[in-house]
């Protein structure tokens, strides 16, 4: 005999009945904190209108605890995006090879990989040069 | 919000999403983290970020990278407060959302040419 159906579960809390929906949730919440890092980026843009030591005395604000503590985890937060987006890839980008089936390595594998070019360009361009 | 609005958000937020996964952690570790902290001359860092950003080319890329993002932030956002018991008030959770979205670009966009 089948169970009858019984609705258990609260509408703002279910997610936290089971191990894969609490990450689920992480994952999704990540744009909350990559969204309040883009403001304070934008803030920190915003200084070069004023010249390059404005800009200068902002980062050095950044320097207290509380802000690099924030943009810890807004970079935990960042990776977390960027790890769990690269591990989907295979799943919505299907390449044939003929007959094959390109295997979702390489798929999420190439993403990898231009994420690592991509990062070392930026800190070229940044730093480097 | 009419169904046939849905794959125009969901673009924005794909494409979005690409672009976070791609550039966002190394632009926290450079100007949240190692600007601050000194890792590379603090100096010598806002002269290289007021050059490089007075570029067109930089402004472009900085307009790509805060939009489309913002668009994705907000299309998951949106997603997490129906799923969380607030599925009644769609509309103006959509409307709240893509429209701070929307400031979000727009704010961009004077920063930007302000440079």
């Amino acid at each position: 005999m089948r169970e009858p159906y019984r609705r258990s579960m609260s509408a703002t809390t279910w997610w936290l009945s089971k191990r894969i929906y609490v990450l689920f949730m992480l994952r999704e919440l990540t744009s909350v904190l990559i969204a309040a890092f883009l403001v304070v980026y934008l803030i920190q843009l915003a200084q070069l209108a004023q010249g390059a030591e404005a800009y200068t005395a902002f980062v050095e604000r950044l320097a207290s605890p509380g802000w690099i503590i924030f943009h810890l985890l807004v970079l935990i937060a960042a990776l977390y995006h960027s790890i769990t987006w690269f591990n989907l890839t295979p799943q919505v980008i299907i390449l044939r090879r003929g007959e094959e089936q390109v295997p979702s390595i390489f798929i999420a594998g190439s993403h990898y990989v231009a994420w690592l070019a991509v990062s070392v360009v930026i800190v070229w361009v940044v730093v480097g040069n | 919000m009419p169904k046939s609005g849905e794959a125009f958000w969901w673009s924005l937020f794909s494409a979005g999403g690409m672009v976070a996964a791609l550039l966002v952690p190394i632009h926290v570790l450079l100007s949240g983290i190692a600007a601050p902290l000194g890792w590379v001359s603090t100096e010598a860092f806002g002269n290289q970020m007021q050059a490089l950003v007075s570029h067109p080319l930089t402004k472009i890329y900085l307009f790509v990278l805060f939009s489309l993002t913002f668009f994705h932030c907000v299309h998951r956002i949106r997603h997490v407060l129906y799923d969380t018991g607030l599925r009644e008030y769609q509309t103006p959770i959509a409307v709240i959302c893509y429209g701070a979205a929307v400031i979000g670009t727009v704010a961009t966009i004077f920063v930007l040419l302000a440079i």
